[in-house]
């Protein structure tokens, strides 16, 4: 039955969290006006914190009533309709919880709550100012699933609309206003991957961290404590660093392993508009980082911290806006909310602007100039090349933008991304990751020793050498192994074995001072390895899946064209780059048992998710089946079993790459499987299968009148008539008494093995009913026609379709190992960055503010606000 | 001239190079007619095109001419632009699954000779992302 009560109290929640995020803004704002850092009005900021705890208590209602509709199936709402099924694992259950629009927002609002509590917690001088800058942005983001109708407009888009006011053309709630649907439409099933599950709330933790030094720095800002605010912020920044860096690394990883493009980065919109917050967020640790030390900086700090915020919104405008809808291909649909999102945009934009543009002048600026020999200077000119490369990033991603701004001034633009974008971004990101990788190595020497010309030279010399040597030794085997290597690879190679052992170097020697301090020579050697990992395994990625046998169609086009794909019948095997391999069969996945079951050991029941065995279902040794068991399965997803044989060693591994045939997500979604060596992974997906929509294509039934012990020739196999059976139960006939089923037992030799054909001859009520039998592998299928009793004579049917294939598309990946250890590595890095930093706030915010003497420029006395 | 001047020219020589190779890597989205004169003209530059599959009374698609077990590698098909000129366009991948049912097409490449050879296909299937209808879905049910 309908139930509306649950929807109500969300959407009731959702007011409830609005209104009181409007109210502890200005709550919060009132307790910090006029008023300098730590002291407050008493009534107005017991007001806001009463509010901001009653928008978090709301916050938790409408996400218990979300999941609640999603978890008891209540798809009378359109959110458990779109997004979620009666099959869908509890797991999955919690990533459709996100999949909508709707829900990731609620889960950025959600993850903001838990930051602006710890901050009332941890940061009590700066609660007030700053926790109206999170309520104030709470108050934006709330207004997003809002779902009011006020004056005609449409304020934001509720998760708890009922699926009879979304569908209303629908007839069937003209009739039947009361009715609900069985089952939902379920989760895009590229999404049913468990790191969907983990990595939207990483990434959005990322978002939500990058208000935390941006509230600060406004804070800072408005209350004229334009140098205390770095300190408290720099670990809340760190933190943002390493979790958004984790959160983008296992999008690509998820990308890499679900998708099938073919690897892990494919420059998409949705995946650069995380990626330039990532950057400038990381530029602005480093000009904080370049305050904290030697008081350099501060207005670079300011800038960027703001930026990387605002360029957080930016992405969320771009991703959500439906802007991007011809150039994306996993970017969210058009709500109808892009005004509102681009009101809350310009609302800090113009916020933080106006406030640094009053400020500007007092902030402080380092008098000295940095010189070359200060490592100052060239962790700065790090962050500016962090900050041109996010710039071309941002730059390019926006084109959709400027066609649409264009259009909204009433100019047709018909511009367009880069058709190769992959070359547009590698054209700079590469020469970007050349100089990270060399100033990684150059500032992180220079940091932790007193530099002159001597002693520059004196501690370069080492690791320079070092390097030097190794990038010949790589150079030497690259050619070795017969591949090239442009004067471009070169300079990367050599600059991102640099950065690894110069910071190697450091790091080592820091070890034996004090571990805490290696954390960013950690993280930098992270960075080095990625870089390195991206340039063996993206500039080196070998198609092996070559076909050189394809057909020539016109000899007009040059013979650069792709012909990535090769064609596999099942059984039969073909040599591919160093392999032979084979397409042995399809598989399904059956919860409790490991590894995968051929599905031709299963016969499908009228319930998708049901089947029977028609033989023991064995694993490993054990058996976990009997014959005419009910077997639980997941029909979704086919598993493609691929036999690889390395000609050179012989060594064998087989292969499933995945593949879901969906009509309602519009035909087959195909991921990858992947071998994973050492030294290289190889990656396998389907890029086709025979069109399973499509009845398949049976020859006319040939009719042999056969006696027990005949042999026939079918195809080019042939087959044994070894006798006729009773039927057993297995096939699902549910037979009663009375009923009379027989079977034929026949024996096909196949190329690799034989199979038993059962087609069967069922008589009920004096009714012949005719069950065939069909072998895949073989393009077979029998049916038992007739019996003459008298005689001992058998008619069976033989009907032959085309064999099955696979189209498949094979890439071998090298040293791609290096990437994923490098972003572990980052994230170790930062980590130890993190505690460090934090240790220093707390001891700094312990011994209350003996200011330590700065030495400023145009050091004004500062006012409060 | 101070070095922190010299380093500030610097950025925006680097910017303007950043946005020069944007504008120059752009590509555009175009008709047939424009691509054809483009090709003719020697401009081999990728170009995107937005089109349409043309479809007969049934609703199938016309001229759609993939063959895998012949040559997986090879898709041929009829696109009609938004002017609702009816290009060849060849495609040297697997014909992707739900081409069928897609309403629009965009596609990357460039005119060689009398057909578009495209290197990219994306496709839009507004069903994939709203939903609109419901399967089974009749009165009498509950």
């Amino acid at each position: 039955m309908l139930n509306t009560f649950i929807g109500d109290l969300g959407h009731l929640s959702v007011i409830v969290a609005f209104v009181a995020a409007t109210v502890a803004a200005y709550s919060y704002y009132m307790a910090a006006r006029n008023q300098p850092l730590g002291e407050t009005d008493g009534s107005w900021l017991r007001i806001g914190r009463g509010a901001f705890l009653l928008h978090s208590v709301a916050v938790i209602s409408i996400i218990v009533c979300l999941f609640t509709i999603i978890y008891t199936h209540r798809y009378e709402y359109y959110y458990a309709w779109s997004h979620s099924s009666n099959h869908l694992p509890v797991h999955y259950m919690i990533s459709c919880f996100w999949e909508g629009q709707e829900g990731s927002f609620l889960l950025w609002i959600f993850w903001h709550v838990c930051l602006g509590l710890a901050i009332m917690r941890f940061h009590r001088k700066w609660e007030a100012p700053v926790m109206a800058v999170f309520a104030f942005v709470q108050l934006f983001l709330t207004s997003m699933i809002l779902g009011v109708v006020v004056l005609d407009v449409k304020l934001g888009s509720s998760p708890f609309i009922l699926l009879r006011d979304f569908l209303v053309d629908l007839p069937v709630f003209k009739m039947n206003p009361n009715f609900v649907p069985k089952d939902g439409t379920g989760l895009n099933p590229l999404l049913q991957n468990y790191w969907m599950v983990i990595h939207p709330p990483t990434l959005f933790l990322g978002f939500a961290l990058t208000l935390v030094p941006f509230a600060f720095a406004i804070a800072g800002l408005w209350k004229g404590e334009l140098i205390k605010w770095v300190k408290p912020s720099l670990p809340w920044a760190l933190l943002g660093g390493l979790v958004l860096g984790v959160g983008v690394m296992m999008g690509a990883y998820w990308a890499y392993e679900t998708l099938n493009f073919g690897g892990y980065w494919n420059w998409d919109p949705v995946e650069n508009a995380v990626y330039i917050p990532w950057l400038v967020l990381v530029a602005a640790i480093h000009g904080m980082v370049l305050w904290q030390r030697s008081r350099t900086a501060l207005r670079t700090s300011f800038v960027l911290v703001i930026a990387s915020f605002l360029l957080i919104l930016y992405a969320t405008f771009l991703t959500r806006s439906g802007v991007l809808g011809n150039a994306s291909v996993h970017s969210f649909t058009d709500l109808g909310l892009s005004g509102q999102l681009l009101i809350y945009l310009m609302a800090f934009v113009v916020l933080a602007i106006w406030l640094l543009v009053a400020r500007w002048k007092s902030i402080p600026v380092s008098e000295k100039e940095l010189t070359t020999y200060n490592p100052e200077l060239w962790v700065f000119v790090g962050a500016t090349v962090l900050c041109l490369g996010a710039f071309q990033v941002l730059f390019t991603t926006s084109i959709p933008v400027y066609n649409a701004f264009l259009g909204f001034l009433g100019i047709k633009s018909n511009l367009a991304l880069p058709a190769d974008q992959i070359a547009h971004y590698t054209k700079i990101q590469l020469w970007m990751g050349v100089l990270v990788a060399f100033l990684t190595g150059l500032a992180q020497i220079m940091w932790w020793q007193k530099n002159d010309k001597e002693t520059l030279t004196n501690s370069l010399a080492v690791p320079g050498m070092i390097t030097l040597l190794s990038a010949a030794l790589v150079i030497l085997l690259v050619r070795y192994n017969k591949l090239q290597m442009s004067p471009v690879y070169i300079v990367l190679l050599t600059t991102g074995l640099f950065g690894v052992l110069a910071n190697l170097g450091v790091v080592l020697t820091l070890v034996r001072r004090r571990v805490a301090l290696s954390g960013g020579g950690i993280a930098h050697i992270g960075i080095s390895l990625m870089l390195l990992g991206i340039l063996a395994s993206a500039g080196y990625s070998n198609i092996i899946s070559k076909n050189v046998s394809g057909m020539v169609y016109s000899k007009e086009f040059p013979e650069d064209l792709n012909r990535d794909n090769v064609l596999l019948w099942r059984n039969e095997s073909a040599p591919m780059g160093g392999y032979d391999i084979s397409y042995t069969g399809q598989y399904y996945d059956v919860p409790g048992v490991p590894g995968y079951v051929n599905k031709e050991l299963l016969f499908r029941t009228d319930d998708e998710y049901k089947a029977l065995a028609r033989a023991d279902i064995k694993a490993e040794g054990k058996v976990y089946y009997k014959a005419g068991d009910t077997v639980e399965i997941l029909p979704e997803n086919t598993y493609y079993k691929v036999d690889y044989k390395e000609k050179k060693s012989g060594n064998t591994f087989t292969l499933y790459p995945r593949a879901q045939v969906n009509e309602e997500m519009g035909g087959l979604l195909a991921s990858p499987d992947i071998k994973r060596f050492a030294s290289h992974d190889i990656y396998s997906h389907i890029s086709s299968v025979p069109d399973p929509s499509k009845e398949k294509d049976w020859s006319e039934v040939k009719e042999h009148v056969l006696s027990i012990g005949d042999t026939i020739y079918l195809n080019d196999y042939f087959a044994v008539f070894r006798g006729v059976e009773p039927a057993h139960e297995t096939a699902g006939l549910g037979l009663a008494k009375g009923d009379l089923a027989i079977q034929g037992d026949f024996l096909v030799f196949g190329e690799k093995k034989q199979y038993h054909v059962h087609p069967m001859f069922v008589v009920r009520n004096s009714q012949v009913g005719r069950v065939s039998d069909e072998v895949e592998d073989l393009g077979l299928r029998m049916v038992f026609i007739n019996v003459d009793p008298t005689k001992q004579k058998f008619t069976f049917g033989v009907s032959t379709t085309q064999k099955d294939y696979i189209i498949l598309k094979a890439m071998e990946k090298p040293f791609i190992n290096l990437l994923w250890s490098g972003t572990l590595l980052m994230a170790l890095g930062f980590g130890m960055a993190l505690v460090k930093r934090r240790r220093e706030a707390r001891v700094a915010e312990a011994k209350t503010p003996a200011a330590a003497p700065v030495k400023v420029r145009k050091a004004k006395p500062q006012v409060a606000a | 001239m101070k070095k922190s001047h010299l380093f500030v020219i610097g950025i925006i020589a680097v910017a303007i190079v950043i946005i020069m190779s944007t504008v120059g890597d752009a590509s555009v989205y175009v008709s047939f007619r424009e691509a054809r004169e483009r090709a003719a003209d020697g401009n081999l530059t990728k170009v995107h095109v937005v089109g349409r599959l043309p479809r007969d009374g049934q609703k199938n698609i016309l001229g759609l001419e993939y063959n895998p077990t012949l040559d997986p590698n090879y898709f041929a098909f009829t696109l009609v632009d938004t002017n609702r000129i009816a290009q060849r366009v060849i495609y040297f991948n697997p014909k992707p699954q739900d081409f069928d049912k897609s309403e629009q097409v965009v596609i990357t490449g460039a005119m060689r000779n009398d057909v578009f050879v495209a290197d990219k296909i994306l496709l839009k299937c507004p069903s994939k992302y709203v939903e609109k209808d419901i399967k089974g879905a009749t009165a009498s049910v509950n």
